[in-house]
């Protein structure tokens, strides 16, 4: 959605001999996120946002998508504590009854949904082709370049305006809820993918024109063995915090589309189309229909954005 | 009295004159819900467009504010031959804002230019009618069959200047098929009470009064200065009128109007709507499209008549039976509708308040209605449901459409109706139920008023039998494709019938078969109009939400 | 360089080419625009009429080629809504997101660089902390909320800023400026606040990591080993230093503000272009949008272009490497 590279840690160094895995729980890792009490507060909320999220059909007190259930007359309840408020909807109900906590926690559901899927196809597509443009070069670098710059124009708004209106136009009757969350995932992806693309590629032509790479060519190794072996490692530190910005600015998106008129439909409200329903009830006192979910959202992309914080410092070696 | 009145008047014209040279300028500022695209009255035939320009413009009639039709530009009219010939007397000394005098040529002229290929109004004139010119001041107009409604909506068709048309080459409607720009589009020149000052399309569009309108010396306006801005975003617009930014907005969101009446200065002015808000089925097709499901009747069911639910008067009924019209009235459109039982307004027919009466609630007549018509639960569909549809439902149309449709989805659920919401912005929705699209619907929510004000327009464009494609302009609007020979016959009555007792009669026939025995549609309510206005203001309110500058008056 | 530069010259032409092929078959597919033009009674054989009359039943390849043909001659055709050149109407709106961006951006450096410093210098300080997370409360609620909190609190509760518009505006012929009225000047606060906080919080954090990072380099250390103060030290040589990069990224953000202003100027309906084009969207105004597309994709073009012909100047690393790989 944002371009924000240059913000992430420079991987110029030659990789270490470490498998990925390792190198993302090194010792050194941990122990700057249990140093930090901010960090582990937020690593402590996003573990209950997404287990929230999992747990939601067992812990939420109602299913606010079963329409058998849904009446009129629990409409706009206020929550529990202030008057006509009803225990059974301990943060009050919205225009159509439904229970606030539970559509927050099945809101998440579909919010987290879209943004971990957007984020890990575009995660793999952007570095795949950020290698494969960095490590060959020439005409097909050029190419997934251009293609890039072609992506950059339109930000993950505008492509799940057109995506989702051409699907619609070429499906008219088909249910908004199937495409709904393809729509947002497929135009996030698409958002998102050049971001790696281009600090992979970047790091990869740095990495590329060293002398043990060079002398690893020399001994004949294949050229997808040196990009798994002696980039990938280098690049995957940037590409992590890339993907922690962006499942923030996944479910930021989904919100901003549901304002627009795109994304989920109302018989089954995301955490952003519940705020959005709810900003229409601000100014007629039923605050309570927006500012929960509102809330609910801030705390988790602030939460994440923490995390991704946390993790570019640590993982940048200049600021050790 | 009189001599009061006129004292009056001109002490109130004395001050307006001494603030208007101060401080305080009548600038009535308005925010709309939309755009206004055109200036040009032919364009497009929609209701808010029209309505703004009837201030620039004005028709041969005008509506008062209780809708009664009285004299416009045509000072009287005669009916000769039973309702074959009209014929009309024009007002004398009117100019038009450029100059030009009025008189019968600009009538013919409006009259072919409103008919031409390129309009969008070329239904205010019926087919084969002729305009003729007895003399500067008077135009018979001769039809092939009485028509007594001929000028029911006639106050809409504006009436334009011939030499200022050709001076400008604006002789044909700019229509919506125009490649080159017109100059009507940006131009206006009328006899109205209101001139264009600025006009920018989107933006902003400035009128002020126009000091030779021949009614000047009677108007009932205090205006200086009219400036119209389309304000697209709900809260941004009540905001606005809460913060004294603007004078008047429409609508004002239903959950808002406690807020605004709330705010010492500015009040809703509500007051009912003829549009009626309804649901349709569609009752052609032999098999439903998708997603629609229904299941095969299990062993033991009662016989289906259909493979199409909707074709099956109980099934129909079952659905208007388990909709709670008033709950949705009280709880989303939080009393600001009136449940109807009729497609059409109770003010626009008498008869429709005292003989008709909805089928009442009763969610298990309902079921009881269903599982006659061959669709009883089955435990493994969909969680206990009889059958699954679709249902298309605009979200920027009508006043809260698209959480009147949750309602009713969640009112179906509960009688084992299964629905699957299509909602979309209304281009969308629009482009795939009407015609244009094919009428591709099984189940929709639509609105319409009248554009005649008569029951007629109802029964021949909502109920009349159409073909696949709606063509011939009978049954263009009805979605569903419901159709009764008897209706239509009664309709074609209606349509020449000049005795007002006998025609109500024959209203209240076909509406008495179509709704009480056929269950064609499900009428769900007019809603209200909702106007924001400044306390400072007042002004009249019709309820076809057209709205007339000359009836407003500002503190 | 010369070869470079026609190359990529080149590549922008077929990406331009690319957006428009974009641009115009997907919107090729969204709606039916005739539904937009015609009343709702109007028959099926009038639909059709107006169909071939806007060219819609012409082969695609067809519609395309017309399209493009005429796009280069900046000529966009009517909007199907307002009957007006597309083009005269982009011009019209055009300087209200300009003003509107140029403001954003403004507010956005102006408050994102001194605190990117400051968080910068004094990593651990409280103050440092409050910037950092009250920054990020602003990047955690989507702009439309914000927005709408904005206009409750100043426009219906203080009643200090407008809700919406321009304000004055005055016409200087070939621009229309709300710089030159106090009024245009209230107008655009809100505005300006909702569609920058994002890019400011943005800066900050940008400047405060490159702030970090050059603190520690080797001609900062001898910098002060020769005894500048630590004034001259951090605007002298750190902040300097930390400028290319924002520079840069002030570039790319610019067109993504332009983009991200249609949500701003739908809540405040600021009369810009990405008013219009949301209502072209809604209304399938179809040359409107498939304009702005076009615009969105050579600004972003040309930007980019700007861009890695500085890199080039800049990074010698990528000299070679371009000529490398021919």
């Amino acid at each position: 959605m944002q371009h924000v590279e240059p913000s992430i840690p420079k991987a110029g160094q030659p990789g270490p001999r470490a498998s990925a895995l390792s190198r993302f729980f090194d010792s050194d890792l941990w122990y700057s996120f249990t140093r930090s009490k901010v960090t582990m507060l937020a690593g402590f909320v996003t573990l209950l946002y997404a287990l929230g999220a999992l747990l939601a059909p067992w812990i939420a007190p109602n299913d606010p998508y079963d329409l058998t259930k849904l009446t009129l007359w629990n409409s706009n309840l206020p929550p529990m504590w202030l008057a006509q408020g009803n225990p059974e909807f301990p943060l009050g109900t919205d225009d159509q009854g439904r229970c606030v906590l539970s559509t927050i926690l099945y809101g998440l559901r579909i919010s987290l949904g879209v943004g971990i899927s957007a984020v890990a196809i575009s995660g793999v597509i952007g570095i795949a082709l950020g290698l494969i443009s960095g490590y060959v070069g020439g005409r097909l670098d050029a190419i997934i370049m251009r293609i890039a710059d072609v992506q950059l124009a339109f930000p993950a708004i505008l492509i799940a305006l057109f995506v989702d209106g051409t699907l619609r136009g070429m499906f008219p009757n088909a249910a908004r809820e199937a495409s709904a969350f393809w729509i947002l995932v497929i135009a996030l992806t698409l958002a998102f993918w050049v971001q790696y693309a281009r600090t992979v590629r970047g790091s990869t032509i740095v990495e590329k024109n060293r002398e043990y790479v060079q002398a690893a060519r020399v001994i004949g190794l294949s050229s997808f063995t040196i990009m798994r072996r002696h980039v990938l490692p280098n690049v995957l530190g940037p590409v992590l915090v890339i993907a922690t910005i962006n499942l923030g600015l996944a479910v930021l998106t989904e919100a901003t589309l549901s304002f627009l008129g795109v994304g989920f439909p109302p018989t089954e409200p995301s955490l952003g189309a519940m705020i959005q329903i709810g900003s229409r009830f601000l100014f007629s006192g039923e605050w309570w229909i927006t500012l929960f979910p509102g809330i609910a959202l801030a705390v988790l992309v602030l939460a994440i954005n923490m995390l991704g914080d946390w993790l570019r410092d640590a993982l940048n070696p200049k600021l050790r | 009295m009189r001599g009061f009145a006129k004292a009056f008047a001109g002490a109130v014209l004395a001050a307006g004159l001494v603030l208007g040279s101060g401080a305080q300028a009548n600038n009535f500022r308005m925010g709309f819900q939309g755009n206004l695209n055109t200036l040009d009255p032919y364009t497009i035939n929609e209701t808010f467009t029209v309505a703004f320009l009837g201030n620039v413009y004005e028709g041969l009639t005008r509506r008062a504010p209780n809708l009664d039709i009285i004299p416009g530009l045509a000072e009287r009219w005669e009916i000769l031959e039973g309702a074959r010939l009209w014929r009309f007397h024009l007002r004398r000394g009117v100019t038009f804002a450029g100059g030009e005098p009025f008189t019968a040529d600009d009538v013919l002229f409006s009259a072919a230019r409103v008919r031409g290929e390129t309009s969008d109004l070329r239904a205010r004139i019926p087919n084969g009618a002729e305009f003729v010119k007895v003399d500067d001041f008077t135009v018979d107009v001769r039809l092939p069959a009485p028509n007594p409604i001929l000028i029911s909506d006639w106050d809409t068709w504006l009436i334009m200047s011939k030499t200022w048309a050709e001076r400008n080459s604006a002789t044909e409607a700019v229509s919506s098929r125009a490649t080159q720009p017109g100059f009507s589009t940006l131009n206006a020149n009328g006899t109205g009470p209101f001139v264009v000052q600025s006009h920018q399309p989107g933006v902003r569009t400035v009128l002020a009064p126009n000091p030779r309108w021949w009614n000047d010396a009677n108007k009932q306006h205090n205006l200086t200065q009219v400036t119209f801005t389309p304000i697209l975003n709900d809260a941004t617009r009540v905001a606005a009128l809460l913060s004294g930014e603007v004078d008047w907005i429409d609508p004002v969101p239903v959950q808002d109007m406690d807020r605004v009446n709330a705010n010492p200065t500015t009040q809703v002015l509500a007051g009912p709507e003829t549009r009626t808000i309804y649901l349709g089925f569609d009752q052609r097709r032999d098999t439903l499209l998708a997603p629609a499901e229904i299941p095969p009747a299990p062993a033991g069911a009662a016989a289906r008549t259909s493979t199409n639910p909707f074709k099956d008067v109980r099934v129909r009924r079952a659905l208007y039976q388990a909709i709670d019209v008033n709950l949705i009235v009280q709880r989303v459109m939080r009393g600001q509708a009136r449940a109807s039982a009729l497609m059409i307004d109770p003010n626009l027919f008498a008869r429709h308040g005292a003989e008709f009466q909805r089928f009442p609630l009763d969610v298990a007549a309902a079921e009881r209605l269903l599982d006659e018509a061959g669709y009883p639960r089955i435990a493994a569909f969909r969680n206990n449901s009889r059958f699954s549809v679709g249902m298309d439902c605009p979200n920027d149309r009508y006043v809260n459409d698209a959480a009147i449709c949750q309602a009713v989805i969640a009112m179906l659920a509960r009688v084992g109706v299964h629905i699957t919401p299509i909602i979309q912005p209304r281009a969308q929705y629009f482009a795939k139920i009407l015609a244009g699209g094919g009428y591709n619907t099984n189940f929709y929510l639509l609105g319409w008023t009248p554009g005649t004000n008569d029951s007629h327009n109802v029964l021949l464009q909502l109920h009349g039998c159409r073909d696949d494609r709606g063509s011939g302009g009978v049954g263009v609007a009805n979605v569903g494709g419901y159709c009764s020979q008897a209706v239509d016959a009664l309709t074609t009555r209606i349509l020449s019938e000049a005795n007002p007792v006998v025609r109500d009669g024959l209203i209240r026939d076909a509406f008495v078969i179509s709704q009480n025995q056929d269950v064609s549609h499900i009428p769900l309510h007019q809603q209200a109009l909702a106007w924001g206005v400044n306390r400072r203001v007042t002004m009249a309110q019709r309820p076809d939400n057209v709205f007339m500058f000359y009836h407003v008056m500002m503190r | 360089m010369l070869a470079f530069i026609i190359r990529r010259l080149l590549q922008s032409f077929f990406v331009i080419m690319a957006v428009g092929l974009l641009a115009f078959t997907l919107f090729r597919f969204v709606g039916d625009p005739v539904n937009q033009l015609v009343g709702q009674d109007t028959s099926v054989e009038d639909r059709e009429r107006l169909r071939t009359a806007l060219g819609l039943n012409d082969a695609v390849p067809v519609q395309f080629v017309r399209y493009m043909w005429r796009a280069v001659q900046l000529d966009f055709g009517l909007s199907y809504q307002f009957k007006q050149p597309v083009m005269q109407l982009i011009a019209e709106r055009f300087p209200a997101t300009f003003e509107l961006a140029l403001v954003a951006l403004f507010l956005a450096l102006a408050i994102g660089i001194p605190m990117g410093v400051y968080t910068g210098l004094y990593r651990d300080s409280w103050l440092s902390k409050t910037f950092l997370a009250t920054s990020l409360v602003g990047i955690s609620l989507p702009t439309f909320f914000i927005g709408i909190l904005l206009i409750f609190v100043f426009a219906v509760q203080l009643k200090m800023l407008p809700s919406f518009g321009r304000g004055q505006v005055v016409d200087l012929g070939f621009w229309n400026t709300g710089f030159l009225s106090r009024s245009g000047w209230l107008a655009v606060i809100m505005p300006a606040i909702t569609l920058g906080l994002f890019q400011m919080t943005l800066i900050m954090r940008l400047v405060r990591a490159e702030m970090m990072e050059i603190l520690r380099m080797d001609f900062i250390k001898f910098a002060r080993a020769r005894g500048l103060k630590n004034r001259a030290v951090h605007f002298g040589h750190a902040l300097k230093n930390t400028m290319v990069p924002v520079i840069t990224i002030t570039g790319l953000q610019f067109g993504s503000i332009i983009a991200f202003a249609i949500i701003t100027e739908t809540v405040f309906q600021w009369p810009g272009m990405g008013l219009l084009f949301l209502r072209g969207v809604q209304t399938v105004d179809i040359p409107i949008m498939a304009a702005y597309l076009m615009l969105i994709g050579v600004l972003f073009v040309i930007i980019n272009l700007i861009v890695d012909l500085l890199y080039f100047a800049v990074d010698p690393r990528i000299r070679s490497a371009a000529k490398a790989t021919g």
